[in-house]
């Protein structure tokens, strides 16, 4: 399966700008189904972003992040071709993972 | 004597008032201290009480244990009018010293809180992502720097709600 994860990672100058686009339902628990259900929440709570093996920038999210989550930040120290790490876990105990390199 | 049986009968149960008063003190002291160890040693858990909280002032304080002051330091970029809720464009960047978290809360929403984000050693004082608006609503950027909480507040309006997203 491919991963639920997309990122895009520029480093220029000493600064590094990390794009992460996830796919995620992020239900929130307050909407129904067409038969009238409340859909269960189901959403990311926390991204973690490392670089060099250290974590360098961490997203907690609640319910009301929108589905198929966007982030955009920067940070100081990456250089071309390093690896970003990038890991999500969500309220079941779902993850995914994705090592990119910084371009 | 009927009369000391009643009065030890008093004594005894405000006694053990004071007892289950003494109890609850000490444990919401004790959770309380709990809480600002976590805080200061700034672990990676999920604060997941911050996130259950209705008003924003009660998401602020749990999330940081302290309340926040208004700031123009605080830039906080939303759209005036959202056409779609289910999906609102929102950055908070800051120009203040020693940013070590940026959180957003939309007031509107069941839960306030919708996204806190811990800006480490070496990470910009900025953050762009998108969120869900039940409704028209003032949208908090709260900033924390040098250990302070500062704030910036803007209302978007809300044309089609984002519970549906």
């Amino acid at each position: 399966m491919a991963s639920t994860i997309r990122v895009r990672a520029t480093a220029s100058g000493d600064s590094t700008e990390v794009q992460a686009l996830i796919q995620h339902p992020m239900d929130s628990g307050f909407v129904k189904n067409a038969k009238g259900e409340l859909i269960p929440p189901h959403y990311i709570q926390q991204v973690v972003i490392e670089h060099g093996g250290k974590p360098v920038f961490i997203a907690d999210w609640g319910p009301a992040v929108s589905k198929d989550p966007y982030l955009k930040f920067a940070f100081k120290g990456g250089k071309k071709g390093d690896d970003l790490k990038v890991s999500w876990t969500d309220n079941k105990g779902a993850s995914d993972t994705l090592t990119a390199k910084i371009q | 004597m009927k009369s000391s049986i009643w009065n030890d009968a008093t004594v005894s149960r405000r006694s053990v008032l004071q007892g289950i008063a003494a109890v609850a003190v000490v444990g919401f002291t004790g959770i309380r201290f709990g809480m600002s160890e976590a805080l200061a040693a700034a672990n990676d858990k999920y604060p997941e009480d911050a996130f259950k909280q209705k008003s924003e002032a009660d998401a602020i304080k749990s999330l940081y244990g302290k309340t926040a002051e208004k700031s123009d330091k605080v830039k906080l970029d939303a759209p005036e009018i959202a056409e779609n809720g289910a999906v609102v464009p929102v950055a908070v960047s800051s120009s203040l010293p020693d940013v070590t978290s940026i959180a957003i809360l939309v007031t509107e929403n069941p839960n306030t809180l919708a996204a806190a984000y811990r800006i480490l050693p070496g990470a910009a004082p900025s953050v762009s992502n998108r969120l869900k608006m039940a409704k028209t609503s003032n949208v908090i950027a709260v900033v924390e720097a040098g250990g302070k909480l500062y704030s910036a507040t803007k209302e978007v309006k809300v044309t089609v709600g984002g519970c549906g997203g």
